[in-house]
């Protein structure tokens, strides 16, 4: 059973009841009696602090400090895994707490699949030095040397044969300085125990009995609901309303206008009109009554039929080079025989399952927050800056998050709460419905990529070029910004592993007009999606085997540096000597997933497997996709199976539930219409007319392999999502011999 | 007045009939295991049994079930006991667990009505249940775990179960 609410400071820090620190208001804590159940523990005041993100009770018990957020990604376990690992914890006196939105605790943004890359090392010192702790206590209670004890599964024991528990020993311990980074010692990997297993996840049990406690679910019984009508348009603002009608129903408590963002978006919510009740039926229906006529502002003329005509013409003309070798231009502008080809991804939504939802309690100094998100010190931060409070007074609970996706990196949801809470003296709880989410997102980038190319007398790709242009994030930070972070370019495209003499890559510009996020793997999505379309079209061109190509297309086995080739590239933030881009680990991944699919076999009539290969997020992903179409045009996958090479590994079999469910989300590009926008207006509301996967739309059996591998943790979150799309569309050429250069597939197999 | 049991309990409501029972629940009665994903019986994190059978408490307005016998998550089994519930945590199913609850719902009552169900009749039906973390494949397999599990077990009977869990309710 885990606790999961940061809710005291431990009394080892005696300086807490002045710092700041978190002390829930008593009838949150009060009324706890069964949402909280399996969450919600007694504070542990005895607990003390060993350091930042391990505690110890006399008991015996562990406290665990998860300081990024559980999307479902089990990062509360395996964080956990590698703290109990090191200090040689049994499992079962291990507590996971989540940490509240602090920087004492560092980065805690959660995306870009790194919870892991960047905490590994430290966490094994933390657990580590822990353990070094005891084994010091223990030996200074015998008087014996440190060398001649041991600790094992919190029991440490002196050669002589006399044992003590680490409860025993939390005093002893916490008199002793901590050990110098030099002085501890790491364990071998072969003595490693809990890190590169299969164990199951602490909230397993929360889950299956429903106890759980997502935003919606903490329980504050005087906690008013506010449901919020958003201006349709980026931009746009209330020009008037009339809530007469709002008011006459019952329930319904009050009616407050939230100010339209200013500036560039960033995390700001869009301003709206706030229906506040006194129960959640009260308030839909209140939205419901509400007549609002909006001011839409320069954004109100975006159509993305003809957005999509725009960026395809962009990237028809010379653009901006990204990266250059060779001489691209000239050897294609002299080939007589070109393999020339346009792709096309619209605007995606994240929809996690639980749309944003966030309760906020403002006080004349302080405000605290219960939210399902993935970033709390961008709720700090942005709260902070709607209500007009430093953001080191915002106290931020990271609840669990149901499916978070890129969306809930981006707390406007968070500051509507603390806006709302401000103006009526009460707490209250934003939910955010289905049709919000759909409507007012923070989508991901539409994106339009010209690629040609000319093959050798062999069939293979002697000269390469790549344009692409899609809608910034950028502008989500800067007005008007239309050329993307460089970021958004090292995601899939910058680093293009097509081993060719002549290559160049070029960015064109696209403005915004609606907000722009990241979603899971980001520009990998479409960036994947061109260019292993793209060899796979090379391959059949030159009448060769996918796979086959695609192995002679990446090249010998080698480290690619693109800045060598005149590109800028950051490499995921991480140093390219411990995390190069490694065309041997991708070879690998290719071959283990053909092997696994039985690459080459024989199929029935009407299936097809496709392949794709991608490094993203450090990570190197392999897929094949085995589909049937019919003569009518009816699309099924049959199977999928995947490679994964992410370095070292916590927890084996998140890997494959990640792995599993990243190429399941990889499937929404390929079979969902997308948002589309017309006068500037989201034209879908819900799942009906926005599709994500079913299990109709998903193969029910998935394969994933591990690659071995003691290079340093990479990414898992997010890399398995963009090589779906394309090797799905791969395996339905080869099933009909039907191309799909633009996403969704839709009706294009039925003509 | 409206009058039916929730887990076994009599419960009665006197509020706007129109209220769907998923804010019922949630709202006033605190059980927060049915879970709001979109509100128009498109995605199943909502799912209940009325009278054993699931369905979309979102838009289910209280006034439809007068006399009936609902069951949630929290009433499906006392502890997770449920062989849907073990079968979802052998094949360790869940990854965010927002759409479990739904998901479970919906397995329990398609494994009572169709003890035995093919490969594609689990596909249909649980396609009405969405799952964004991408769990279909460990769904599929815990479907079938359960089923074997279940056979000529009589595994639910919610009004007993409510009866002997309902001093603990209190």
């Amino acid at each position: 059973m885990s606790k999961y609410f940061d809710l005291t400071r431990r009394s080892f820090l005696k300086s807490s009841a002045t710092a700041g620190a978190l002390v829930l208001g008593t009838y949150f804590m009060g009324a706890a009696p069964r949402a909280m159940a399996g969450v919600l523990a007694k504070p542990s005041e005895s607990a003390k602090m060993a350091n930042l993100f391990v505690s110890l009770r006399p008991d015996g018990i562990v406290e665990i400090t998860c300081h990024r957020s559980e999307m479902g990604q089990q990062i509360r376990t395996a964080l956990a895994q590698i703290v109990a690992d090191e200090m040689e914890a049994s499992w079962d006196k291990v507590v996971v707490i989540q940490g509240k939105g602090d920087p004492k605790y560092g980065d805690q943004n959660t995306d870009g699949s790194r919870s892991i890359r960047y905490n590994m090392q430290r966490l094994r010192e933390m657990g580590a030095s822990v353990r070094h702790l005891m084994q010091q206590a223990a030996a200074t209670r015998w008087n014996v040397p440190f060398d001649s004890c041991s600790a094992v599964q919190h029991v440490v024991t002196h050669n002589s044969g006399k044992t003590l528990t680490y409860a025993e020993l939390v005093d002893e311990a916490l008199k002793i300085t901590p050990p110098e980074l030099d002085r501890i010692t790491l364990k071998e990997r072969s003595e490693w125990r809990y890190i590169n297993t299969a164990m199951a996840h602490i909230d397993l049990k929360d889950i299956v009995t429903g106890k759980a406690t997502f935003a919606a679910d903490v329980l504050e019984p005087k906690a008013l609901i506010a449901v919020v009508v958003r201006p349709p348009v980026v931009g746009g603002k209330v020009k008037s309303f009339d809530a007469k009608a709002v008011k006459a129903i019952d329930g319904v408590v009050d009616v407050v206008e939230i100010p339209a963002a200013k500036g560039a978006p960033q995390f700001q919510p869009k301003g709206g009109i706030a229906i506040i009740a006194n129960n959640t039926w009260a308030a839909i229906k209140g939205r419901r009554a509400l007549t609002v006529s909006w001011d839409d502002g320069k954004n109100g003329d975006y159509n993305s039929e003809a957005f999509k005509t725009s960026l395809l013409e962009t990237v028809s003309k010379p653009q901006k080079s990204v990266r250059a070798k060779g001489d691209a231009a000239n050897v294609l502008a002299n080939a007589s025989d070109k393999l020339v080809a346009d792709y096309y991804v619209p605007h995606l939504a994240q929809a996690p399952m639980e749309p944003p939802c966030a309760t906020a309690m403002y006080y004349k100094d302080r405000v605290d927050v219960w939210a399902a998100t993935q970033n709390p010190q961008a709720d700090m931060e942005t709260v902070g800056a709607m209500i007009g409070m430093p953001k080191e007074k915002i106290n931020v609970h990271v609840t669990m998050l149901g499916g978070g996706f890129g969306r809930k990196s981006k707390p406007d949801f968070s500051a509507e709460a603390a806006y709302l809470s401000m103006k009526t003296g009460k707490p209250i709880r934003v939910q955010w419905t289905r049709e919000d989410d759909i409507q007012h997102g923070f989508y991901h980038a539409v994106s339009a990529q010209h690629i040609e190319a000319s093959l050798d007398e062999n069939g293979s790709i002697d000269a390469y070029l790549h344009r692409t242009a899609f809608s910034p994030i950028a502008s989500t930070f800067q007005q008007d910004a239309t050329a993307p972070f460089s970021f958004e370019l090292r995601l899939g495209f910058t680093d293009n592993p097509i081993n060719t003499p002549n290559m160049k890559l070029e960015s064109g510009e696209a403005p915004a007009k609606a907000r722009i996020g990241w979603m899971r793997s980001v520009s990998n999505i479409f960036h994947a999606f061109a260019i292993q379309s793209f060899i796979a079209e090379a391959a059949h061109k030159a009448g060769r085997d996918q796979k086959d190509y695609l192995l002679e297309t990446i090249g010998p086995d080698r480290i690619v540096d693109v800045t060598e080739q005149n590109a800028e590239y950051d490499n995921y933030g991480a140093d390219k000597d411990a995390y190069p881009l490694d065309i041997g680990r991708l070879r690998k991944a290719i071959e283990k997933v053909a092997d696994m699919s039985g690459w080459g076999r024989e199929l029935p009539k009407g299936r097809g497997l496709g392949i794709a290969a991608h490094r993203s997020f450090l990570t190197y992903v392999a897929t094949v996709v085995e589909v049937e179409v019919s003569d009518a045009g009816d699309l099924k996958i049959i199977k999928s199976w995947a490679s994964i090479d992410a370095g070292t590994v916590v927890n084996t079999d998140t890997v494959k539930n990640q792995v599993q469910g990243g190429s399941i989300f990889g499937i929404t590009a390929a079979i969902s219409d997308g948002i589309t926008f017309d006068k500037g207006r989201a034209q879908q509301s819900n799942f009906h007319d926005y599709r994500v996967p079913r299990m109709s739309d998903a193969p029910i059996e998935i394969d994933v392999e591990i690659i071995p591998s003691d290079a340093p943790p990479a990414g898992v979150g997010e890399p398995a999502t963009p090589v779906y799309a394309p090797a799905l569309c791969n395996a339905i050429f080869a099933a009909c011999g039907k191309r799909i250069r633009q996403l969704p597939i839709g009706n294009q197999l039925k003509a | 007045m409206i009058t039916f049991t929730v887990n076994g309990e009599t419960r009665e409501f006197a509020g706007d009939p129109t209220t769907p029972v998923l804010w019922y629940l949630r709202d006033e009665l605190h059980l927060t295991g049915p879970k709001f994903g979109c509100g128009m019986a498109q995605c199943g994190a909502c799912t209940v049994h009325i009278n054993g059978v699931a369905q979309r408490s979102c838009v289910l307005p209280v006034s439809a079930v007068s006399g009936s016998k609902i069951t949630t998550i929290e009433g499906l089994s006392k502890d997770g006991e449920h062989p849907v519930q073990q079968a979802w945590v052998e094949h360790k199913v869940p990854q965010c667990g927002y759409c479990q609850c739904g998901q479970m719902m919906q397995a329990a009552s398609l494994l009572a009505s169709n003890p035995t169900p093919s490969d594609d009749e689990i596909v249909q039906g649980m396609s009405g249940n969405i799952c964004r973390c991408g769990t279909y494949p460990r769904i599929h397999k815990a479907i079938k775990s359960a089923a074997k599990t279940m056979a000529g077990v009589e595994y639910y009977v919610p009004d007993t179960l409510a009866s002997e869990t309902a001093g603990e309710e209190a």
